[in-house]
């Protein structure tokens, strides 16, 4: 009853926003033994499920790594806590809740999806526990606090990204956007394109916007088709993108279509043929020929019989990044492992994770080529384009 | 002028759609005088019992058209007894009771699919196997490909079929005397529980029916599918005067252009605010909805 009513009290701090300058709870059960417990909340389920299963299962393969190698700080084992969002914002939020203020995790890898990193951010920081996103790439995630870090690139570099290829490789001069209003990743991608391919002196048409959910495009497709644009940047997520690939082509749209990295997911299959003369970009290559890329796709598809999307090679990469912390922090405290990730320079599967006065990393993208092969999605690596 | 052409062709398939899944909302009205909530529900169920055949089947990788008819004939079986079963188990206990009775019994049971459905199926969208091979047809300037032409010709025989059930055969004579004086008509020998029975029945299956078209126009199929679907179904039966065959596809056409109008603008986003300021418009000015007829109710 004791602890059931210290629990309730913890729940009115929160409730009440009260700034806690002590982390209540963490600091009287902090261990020097036993598994170090590390919290990670993820889209398991609902539109954005491939994010989270494939974040998630790079992450567990991270741990069984580190743990049959031994483990962190003298032979502790790294338990992995997961708890599905269900590709809600406010179920995010309080996932990260539960997992810092009941299980007590020492830190947290989450999320893929912007808008669900932007929501339970905020919790992390509260609670002082640092908190790792693999994918999210919206600028502001990061901006959130001192604890919030992440391993991948952010959108105004991927909107430079694709507006070069477009403008450059592509040779489009007139292009058009869709957005997806309800994401904050799809918001941000695309104010990051219509300034730098205004930049490369191209012409943005006006964004064309949609909600996640939508399964209806021939509308906004059709007033897209009468402007005759070059190419349609298409900056929402997978689910969306396999639609809109498809009605485009129904309605007798060739131009390339290019999407962000937030196209990576598995239902992009259902966009089929259609998706011959689709670009997009993507944090690495599964047919990079560098060793540590090779090794990952052999181990990933040995354990879980599918190759890893690059979604996958981003969850193992924040769960090596923070194990590397907790190493060189020497401690499971989440100050000490906040000033180790800040430091953080480890070679990842996605490239050198070196973090930056921002929280984030500094890494070049890749450009893919998407095919529809024998039922699923071929992506086909085209060039690279590192960061200035 | 092209592209007006083509979004009037995009309306027409959309509405066509909200069309097919009007018809049933309005035919149970017609009888009962109960609007069926659940109905849009029903539609999602039928697109999960196609899907889980066509999975069955393969369809997938061997798309065949005698294959897409044997799943939507199968799918409709499904519903059909789920229509039966909603009826015997949920609305005949309470048929004594009360209309507003009812009306919240279908507000129940349509949460129960919706959120059963999401523990029976999973929260995660699925997509539906393309059973028939896309193609697009080229009109001189307008696109339409043979899903949505598909589905614009089932809706259509769907309409023409229901008419003459209601109007020139026996069950239709009966489901009309129901529909006029439910205890009058059994006291005239008419199986009243048998006639309401039918008509779930046959309104569930042109549900399934419908949700088969659509998944195959548009894929993508999750538990919550039928929930503004079928409210934008239902604003159409609305529009179209509720119980009146022929208004609930008037109806549906009428919202599927307007909202591809809306969408077409810069307003976009606004798509799914259009269908409810038009019931709001509806029941403010013309409460019979268009084709429909007052009729003085008895005291």
């Amino acid at each position: 009853m004791n602890r059931y009513r210290a629990l309730m009290l913890a729940a009115a701090l929160v409730s009440a926003g009260t700034a806690c300058e002590r982390r209540p709870g963490a600091g009287a059960t902090e261990t020097t033994t036993g598994d170090i417990l590390v919290g990670m909340y993820g889209s398991l389920t609902g539109d954005g499920a491939s994010f989270g299963q494939s974040s998630v299962e790079g992450a567990q393969l991270a741990v069984e790594e580190i743990n049959n190698a031994g483990g962190l700080l003298g032979g502790r084992k790294i338990r992995l806590l997961v708890e599905d969002d269900q590709s809600k914002p406010d179920e995010a939020s309080n996932a990260v809740t539960k997992l810092i203020t009941q299980d007590k995790v020492v830190a947290v890898l989450g999320e893929v999806a912007s808008r669900r990193s932007l929501a339970a951010g905020p919790v992390c920081q509260k609670y002082q526990t640092p908190m790792i996103s693999p994918a999210s790439t919206n600028e502001r995630v990061t901006q959130i606090g001192d604890y919030i870090f992440r391993v991948c690139f952010i959108d105004p570099f991927q909107g430079e990204v694709l507006a070069k290829f477009a403008y450059n490789d592509l040779k489009a001069r007139k292009v058009a956007v869709l957005k997806d209003i309800q994401q904050d990743y799809s918001v941000g991608l695309t104010e990051a394109i219509q300034k730098h391919f205004t930049a490369l002196g191209g012409q943005v048409l006006d964004p064309v916007s949609y909600s996640s959910g939508d399964a209806d495009f021939k509308a906004i497709l059709t007033q897209v088709r009468a402007e005759k644009p070059d190419a349609i940047f298409a900056t929402g997520y997978y689910p969306e993108a396999a639609i809109i690939v498809r009605q485009a082509r129904e309605l007798g749209m060739k131009m390339p279509i290019l999407g962000g990295d937030g196209w990576v997911g598995d239902a992009l299959k259902n966009g089929r043929e259609a998706l011959a003369n689709c670009f997009i970009s993507n944090h690495y290559s599964g047919d990079n020929p560098d060793p540590v890329v090779q090794n990952f796709v052999k181990t990933y598809n040995a354990k879980f019989k599918r190759e890893p999307d690059s979604i996958a090679a981003l969850g193992y990469d924040s769960a090596k990044v923070l194990a590397a912390a907790i190493t060189s922090a020497g401690s499971t405290e989440g100050p000490q492992i906040r000033d180790a990730l800040s430091k953080a320079d480890v070679p990842g599967v996605t490239g050198r994770l070196k973090m930056n006065a921002k929280r984030d990393v500094d890494k070049p993208a890749v450009i893919q080529e998407l095919t529809f092969s024998n039922g699923d999605v071929k992506y086909n690596y085209k060039t690279t384009i590192n960061p200035n | 002028m092209d592209t007006f052409l083509q979004q009037f062709i995009n309306g027409l398939s959309l509405g066509a759609i909200y069309a097919l899944i009007a018809l049933g909302y309005t035919m149970v009205y017609g009888v009962l005088r109960l609007i069926n909530f659940a109905h849009g529900d029903v539609y999602m169920l039928g697109a999960f019992a196609g899907y889980y055949i066509a999975t069955a089947l393969n369809m997938d990788a061997n798309p065949s058209v005698l294959g897409a008819i044997v799943v939507t004939i199968g799918a409709m079986g499904v519903c059909a007894v789920i229509g039966i079963l909603i009826e015997r188990l949920a609305y005949r206990p309470v048929r004594h009771h009360s209309r507003l009775t009812s009306l919240i019994t279908a507000i129940g049971v349509s949460l129960l699919l919706e959120y059963g459905g999401q523990v029976v199926f999973g929260a995660t969208p699925r997509f539906f196997p393309q059973m028939i091979r896309s193609e697009t047809y080229t009109l001189g300037p307008v696109q339409i490909t043979n899903q949505n032409l598909l589905i614009i010709v089932v809706s259509l025989v769907v309409m023409f079929g229901l008419e003459y059930i209601v109007h020139q055969t026996k069950i239709g004579k009966a489901m009309r005397a129901t529909s006029f004086n439910l205890s009058v008509a059994r006291l005239m020998g008419i199986n009243t529980d048998f006639i309401i029975a039918f008509t779930f029945a046959l309104g569930s299956a042109l549900a399934a029916a419908g949700g088969v078209m659509v998944a195959l126009a548009i894929p993508r199929i999750d538990p919550l599918m039928g929930l503004m679907t079928g409210l934008k179904a239902f604003v159409a039966a609305v529009l179209g005067g509720i119980g009146n065959i022929p208004g609930a596809m008037l109806g549906g056409m009428l919202i599927g252009l307007m909202e591809t109008w809306i969408a077409a603008t810069s307003y976009s986003t606004y798509r799914d605010a259009v269908a409810f300021a038009v019931l709001i418009l509806i029941l403010l000015f013309r409460p019979a909805g268009i084709l429909g007829t007052s009729v003085a109710e008895k005291v």
